[in-house]
């Protein structure tokens, strides 16, 4: 395994030997949570306040409580935005490490590139449930500004290049976070055991998306859990896409590798395709993923349905058929879509200028005390939530190539033998 | 010495106590097997075992069973390569056969089997809820541009729209046949069941008959070796042009049509003089390379003012990095013809010996324009032997756009494999220009049982989707992971892209 491209764009010093001194029993590779594809179904969550008004992670932790049933204890989590106003202009890393060893092999990386404003345990509380609980960390990084300069990338580019750096290659670390202003709260539990492992309430944000997981096989690791991250943005799922074999496949003509083998890291992908690089506006990749029937579009106006057959006709291979409700968070807001023929639930709510989404209504009525309006969106109809006077789209400037995206967000060490810049 | 030493392969038997004595068998025999003194004398020799006399008897009283002559055994010699040295030694000729490779060949499609949804994600029923087959034949652009459309929506960008596709109700389409080496009733047959389907016949390398302009829009009108009937007006009459560059059942050879099938209608259809035989070079004479068939398909595109153009190929070793070139040269569509697809004559030795199996191509194929980025630039129809909708499926889920059927159509026509196409005498009446045999086919009795078995596939085909728990065939397409493989070696299921069973 080499980084050859990767360091020749990055010049570091090779890192230490990682295989002395190994920790207290095996250090995993966070790279591959299961080498087939996990099966599985889920609780899920939404809710942003457009007016940018910011609540407790206490109203998210409720949201997700009340819908216990739908996961296993097998994966739960949180993400916020808006956590940190203290830090607004930091990538905040949320950190999960195995072991010491790992930890200092992970802030080496950091220490080199960035400027490391405030490094601090992740303020968690016992809570009966929780065990195994990896070393948690969070780090308000800068990116060095020599460093960035003479990378000739842009800081988003950089901190993906740092996460990828860190999760294929540093042991025993893995990043759960690293946007800015935001982070991800996950881990193996019930979500409102891991809510209150992690002190969720304690946070305020405008945007909380959350999540239950009930995998029907899975090694229960904890970064594993979702939400599913990549510098901003953030993905909680609950379904199982059935045409994962030729969505991964489709993806992988555009450099993506589809590693993790679960339907959440194709969903991600595939916004990162459709929004990033082929630059659709939101309303329309989630036209293109939750495709209109034939025939509705054969009854659309003609310029309607021309677009549409178009996007059917590109897109069909990244299409994602089968059930699934899917929760997109970002710094500027949030997306929820359901799958073509609503086959999974998804229900909706607004109370003012809060938006909410949930697979469960009891968990609108938990939180919202009088709901002006709650509704089933329909099948592939979005609920879109935009944070007043907040940047749009979804993230800065990238210009990783695909196989870059996939690397950074699973760790898998091939996706960055194969590095085709492919933009 | 004795005429032949080649003893007949069927027995005729005639239960006399039940015939009729009507004659019917005498006058619907193609290949002259009865002769009629008081009541029908069959001449074994002559029978092909087609069974349109068995169809056609109103007694039911004809029987055809295999000839049992035991042989002395020898697996190394089986009965056929016997009678192939006997018929040799007699003749010094090639061999001739009709429809598809008849050799035991393992068929991959009966190692794959299709997967199903239980518990984690639900099934769908086709019965209750849309199932869509729509499928877009043609080059699709990477991505989709848009643009504000003032109105606070979005509309496609001026240029970007999915041009020169060509929209089919479902994901099949019929195998090129030529005027001439089927009837022209065949071909309205097919025309008009392709019309009422919303999908493709093609017109093979005889020409556009004047009485199928009515269904032009439905016909994918080919260009091959030979060039016949190749005019502007056809190029621009179909819907899509192909150009044959190779076929399944014969990879590398050319084509010959006997002059006794080159009647007025054929002669005037493919403009050669009537009764001179319709020779198809082995190769394009202006296509030596891969830039020289560049060269054609912009010629045809420009032409017909930016038609689709595909390419059609026999699935030969090297497949892959030939479908690659094709698809670079600008083809729309590259149609993979594999070993076991039919012919209307072929030298059987080349039928049953060259080429590699179309499962195997389309794998092959499919991966590679992926490797290369290059997979949405061309659709692929893949043929030869699709047999069922089973079939359909699965070359669909290793990666076919579309299939072709030929001999599933002919089939449908009353074609019982008889594989005496090459001889002209089609008892049938399909592949034969004699006009007491060409008029047993009614087009609009054809065209409605083409109808139905197109119909009774794609309702199959829904089937299988539903119970995958996917409600469009392009969930499918390509999905190689609702296949897997049963008793298929490991280096197999590699190039198929597919996993054991169980795995």
């Amino acid at each position: 395994m080499t980084f050859e491209p990767l360091l020749e764009r990055m010049p570091v010093d090779r890192l230490p030997s990682l295989s002395d001194e190994a920790g207290v029993g095996e250090r995993p590779r966070y790279r591959e949570e299961a080498s087939f594809k996990i099966h599985g179904g889920c609780g899920l969550m939404g809710i942003c306040d457009e007016s940018g008004a910011l609540m407790s992670g206490e109203d998210a932790i409720r949201a997700m409580a009340v819908q216990r049933d739908r996961g296993n204890g097998l994966g739960g989590g949180f993400a916020g935005y808006g956590i940190y106003p203290e830090f607004p202009d930091h990538y905040a890393f949320h950190m999960m490490f195995h072991d010491l060893k790992a930890k200092e092999e992970a802030e080496a990386v950091f220490d080199q590139y960035f400027v490391v404003d405030l490094a601090e345990p992740m303020p968690t509380r016992p809570v009966k449930g929780i065990s195994d609980a990896p070393l948690l960390w969070r780090y308000f990084l800068a990116p060095d500004p020599h460093k960035l300069e003479s990378s000739d990338m842009s800081a988003e580019d950089f901190v993906v290049h740092t996460v990828m750096l860190i999760n294929s290659s540093v042991d025993g670390a893995f990043v759960a976070s690293s946007g800015k202003n935001m982070g991800a709260f996950k881990g193996v539990g019930f979500p409102s055991e891991i809510g209150h492992y992690y002190m969720v309430e304690e946070y305020e944000a405008h945007t909380w998306v959350g999540h239950n997981r009930f995998p029907t096989n899975t090694p229960g690791w904890w970064g594993g859990a979702h939400p599913f991250t990549l510098l901003d943005w953030s993905i909680v799922h609950n379904g199982e896409i059935s045409s994962y074999g030729i969505n991964s496949r489709y993806l992988e003509q555009f450099g993506y590798k589809c590693s993790l083998g679960t339907d959440t890291e194709v969903a991600a992908y595939l916004f990162d395709l459709l929004l990033r690089r082929h630059k659709l506006p939101l309303e329309l990749a989630c036209k293109a993923l939750a495709s209109p029937l034939w025939s509705e579009i054969d009854r659309m106006p003609e310029e309607e349905a021309a677009l549409m057959k178009s996007l059917r006709a590109v897109y069909g291979p990244g299409m994602l058929n089968g059930p699934f409700a899917i929760v997109l968070g970002f710094n500027g807001g949030m997306v929820a879509l359901n799958d073509r023929i609503k086959l999974r639930p998804l229900v909706a709510a607004r109370q003012g200028t809060k938006v909410m989404v949930a697979s469960e209504e009891s968990a609108l009525r938990e939180v919202l005390d009088a709901p002006d309006k709650v509704w089933m969106p329909k099948a592939g109809e979005p609920v879109i939530a935009r944070v007043k006077g907040m940047d749009w789209p979804i993230h800065g400037d990238l210009h990783l190539s695909a196989s870059e995206v996939s690397c950074a967000v699973t760790g898998a060490e091939d996706t960055c033998d194969t590095a085709e810049v492919n933009n | 010495m004795p005429h032949t030493l080649i003893q007949p392969e069927y027995r005729v038997e005639i239960d006399y106590d039940k015939c009729h004595k009507c004659g019917r068998c005498v006058q619907q025999c193609g290949w002259g097997v009865y002769s009629f003194n008081e009541r029908p004398i069959p001449d074994d020799s002559k029978c092909r075992a087609c069974h349109r006399c068995v169809t056609y008897c109103p007694a039911h009283c004809i029987t055809i069973k295999k000839n049992d002559l035991a042989l002395k055994e020898n697996p190394n010699w089986p009965t056929d390569l016997r009678k192939a040295i006997w018929r040799q030694a007699e003749t010094g000729g090639v061999m001739l056969t009709g429809m598809g490779n008849d050799k035991p060949y393992t068929s991959y499609f009966d190692h794959l089997v299709l997967d199903a949804c239980q518990v984690t994600n639900p099934s769908i029923d086709p019965l209750r809820e849309p199932m869509e087959l729509r499928t877009f034949l043609g080059r699709k652009p990477d991505s989709v541009q848009v643009e504000a459309n003032g109105t606070g929506g979005f509309k496609l960008k001026e240029g970007s729209e999915v041009s020169n596709n060509v929209e089919l109700a479902a994901p099949i389409v019929f195998s090129p046949m030529s005027y001439g080496s089927v009837s022209l009733n065949v071909h309205k047959s097919l025309s008009m069941a392709a019309q009422r389907l919303g999908i493709l016949m093609n017109t093979g390398e005889g020409g556009l008959h004047a009485d199928l302009y009515p269904y032009q829009d439905n016909v994918i009108v080919q260009v091959a070796s030979g060039r016949f009937g190749v005019t502007p007006e056809y190029l621009n009459r179909g819907a899509a042009i192909e150009i044959k560059v190779g076929q399944g059942a014969k990879p590398g050879i050319g084509g010959h049509l006997p002059g006794e099938k080159i009647n007025k209608e054929v002669s005037q259809t493919r403009m050669i003089p009537q009764g001179s035989d319709a020779i198809s070079p082995a190769p394009h004479h202006d296509i030596y390379s891969i830039e020289d068939l560049r060269q054609l398909i912009y010629s045809l595109k420009e032409a017909s003012g930016y038609k689709p153009v595909g390419v059609k190929i026999a699935t030969v070793h090297n497949v892959a990095a030939i479908a690659s070139g094709i698809v670079r040269a600008g083809a729309d569509y590259v149609y993979l013809d594999g070993f076991k697809g039919g012919t209307g004559a072929a030298p059987q030795i080349i039928r049953d010996h060259i080429g590699i199996p179309i499962e195997i191509a389309i794998a092959a194929v499919d991966q590679r324009l992926r490797d290369e980025g290059i997979r949405n630039q061309a659709s692929i129809i893949a043929a030869g032997s699709i047999r069922s909708s089973a079939d359909m499926a699965k070359a669909i889920a290793l990666g076919a756009d579309v299939v072709a059927i030929g001999s599933a159509a002919l089939m449908a026509l009353g074609c019982h494999l008889c594989q005496g196409c090459h001889t002209g005498c089609c008892s049938w009446g399909l592949t034969t220009q004699k006009p007491e045999l060409t008029r047993r086919v009614d087009p609009e009795w054809g065209a409605e049982r083409l109808t139905n078995l197109v119909h009774a596939w794609s309702h199959e085909l829904q089937e299988i989707l539903g119970a995958l728990g996917v409600n469009a065939v392009e969930s499918l397409r390509g999905s190689r992971e609702r296949l897997r493989a049963v008793g298929l070696d490991e280096q197999t299921c590699k190039i198929l892209g597919v996993k054991p069973a169980g795995m």
